[in-house]
């Protein structure tokens, strides 16, 4: 209990708060890395899900990708493109990019094949042409999967960027790997619950968005 | 390659500690999450905290649960129990909700048909209720049993050891060998983990047939985040 108390004394200190080490700066960068690598991956895979989920082509790729990607262990990834990309945020952010990019994918792809197949044939029938059935009623009918795929991606971006610290890149792992290192085990606990308060917001969030963005909404 | 056959023994010595870290949550999850699901299923009001926390859980990175653990269970802060208390929390999140779905969508009338039987209510649940929702259990199994031999590296950071001390030492002497060798070994583990899930499903449910297994596992829910 002595430990939660100087965690939150840590917390507490407004000096730890400001300036190029503390805590607002740091949360940005976590916050910027999460956002740059989920936003790059959706970039890659929405489209190419979409795709997938629309023609029913390479879908067993896609299912062994998204199935797959849980068996590789993240803490090897980040550490293995750190020493070939060397100090910096490229090797880092190669890995958020990775990392994400199963978990968009499914939810691009499973999102367009749930659609209800016979609103999807009733498109088709009233003349919409591929694009207009997949962008008019496919997309918005699974659109609460892909922000689904999308929260996922985020969660494992914001755990992997914590991690992203053992190899010097920035954001609230900093704090942990300093107190680590200086066995201050008060300041890595207090690190350690802001990123879990920062997931929880995040997951909270997405779970609200998610309800938002459901077609039921508008029946 | 060279790197590894010039330090088999100590790859062996982490895959075993790897090994002793990863089976008793993937054990534990399988079996708490029974009792907590048939409870949840029972007791009206426990089923939307239970899969609230189950959901929330998830969402919690297991770097930082596996530091603040040790303040909540009263462990060290390098006790490896951490690992196995915090990989069998994201074991339970993922297998409680799907276990409780699982016995609920058990066909009724088959339960009708072993009560009329005159089955007790605990034969029933044992011999027609658990072995019906058995696809799902062992579709659920699968997914937790590759995150949690992928997760259990992330101890490595905090000194405790697996195949992740591979990831760490690797980096800290630049051998790119060493952590391709433990990337190799991890997911060759999670593989091999999953098969014996996959045969034991088999062995004990042995009228699934695996087209079916197929079909639960494609919808089985997303994997626990790093």
């Amino acid at each position: 209990m002595n430990f939660l108390i100087e965690a939150f004394a840590w917390l507490a200190d407004p000096t730890h708060w400001g300036g190029p080490n503390g805590i607002g700066v740091r949360l940005g960068e976590h916050l910027a890395y999460s956002v740059a690598g989920v936003a790059l991956a959706c970039v890659i895979a929405i489209p190419a899900g979409w795709w997938v989920g629309h023609s029913g082509r390479l879908r067993g790729l896609a299912v062994g990708i998204s199935g797959g990607a849980r068996a590789l262990p993240t803490l090897g990834l980040v550490t293995l493109l750190g020493i070939l990309f060397g100090i910096g945020l490229i090797g880092p952010m190669v890995a958020f990019v990775i990392l994400a990019l199963p978990s968009v994918l499914a939810g691009a792809y499973s999102g367009v094949e749930a659609a209800d197949r016979q609103a999807v044939d009733g498109a088709r029938a009233s003349g919409m042409t591929e694009f207009q059935v997949l962008t008019k009623v496919e997309v918005p009918l699974g659109f609460p999967l892909l922000v689904g795929g999308i929260r996922s991606a985020f969660l494992q971006v914001i755990a992997t960027a914590t991690l992203a610290a053992y190899v010097g890149s920035g954001g609230l792992g900093r704090f942990l790997f300093l107190g680590l290192k200086t066995q201050d085990y008060a300041q890595m606990l207090a690190a350690s619950l802001l990123v879990v308060a920062l997931a929880l917001v995040i997951d909270v969030t997405f779970a609200a968005i998610q309800r938002l963005t459901s077609p039921a909404r508008f029946r | 390659m060279t790197w590894l056959f010039d330090n088999l023994a100590m790859v062996g010595e982490y895959l075993v500690s790897h090994l002793a870290l990863a089976i008793p949550p993937i054990v534990a999850s399988f079996v708490l999450a029974v009792p907590i699901a048939w409870l949840a299923n029972r007791v009206g009001w426990l089923r939307t905290p239970l899969l609230t926390g189950a959901g929330l859980t998830y969402a919690i990175p297991s770097l930082p649960l596996f530091i603040v653990l040790p303040i909540i269970i009263g462990t060290s802060a390098r006790d490896p129990l951490n690992i196995i208390v915090a990989l069998t929390l994201y074991g339970l999140a993922l297998m409680v909700p799907l276990t409780a779905d699982g016995l609920r969508q058990v066909n009724p009338l088959a339960l009708d048909a072993a009560k009329a039987m005159g089955y007790t209510s605990t034969r029933r649940f044992l011999t027609v209720e658990l072995p019906l929702a058995g696809p799902t259990l062992v579709a659920g199994l699968r997914v937790v049993a590759v995150s949690t031999v992928s997760l259990v590296t992330v101890g490595a950071v905090l000194g405790i050891p697996s195949l992740g001390s591979l990831f760490t030492e690797g980096f800290q002497r630049g051998i790119v060998a060493e952590i391709v060798t433990g990337i190799v070994l991890t997911v060759a583990l999670a593989l091999l983990v999953d098969a014996v899930v996959v045969l034991g499903g088999r062995l004990l449910l042995p009228w699934t047939r695996p087209a079916r297994e197929e079909r639960d596992h494609a919808s089985t829910p997303e994997a626990v985040t790093a």
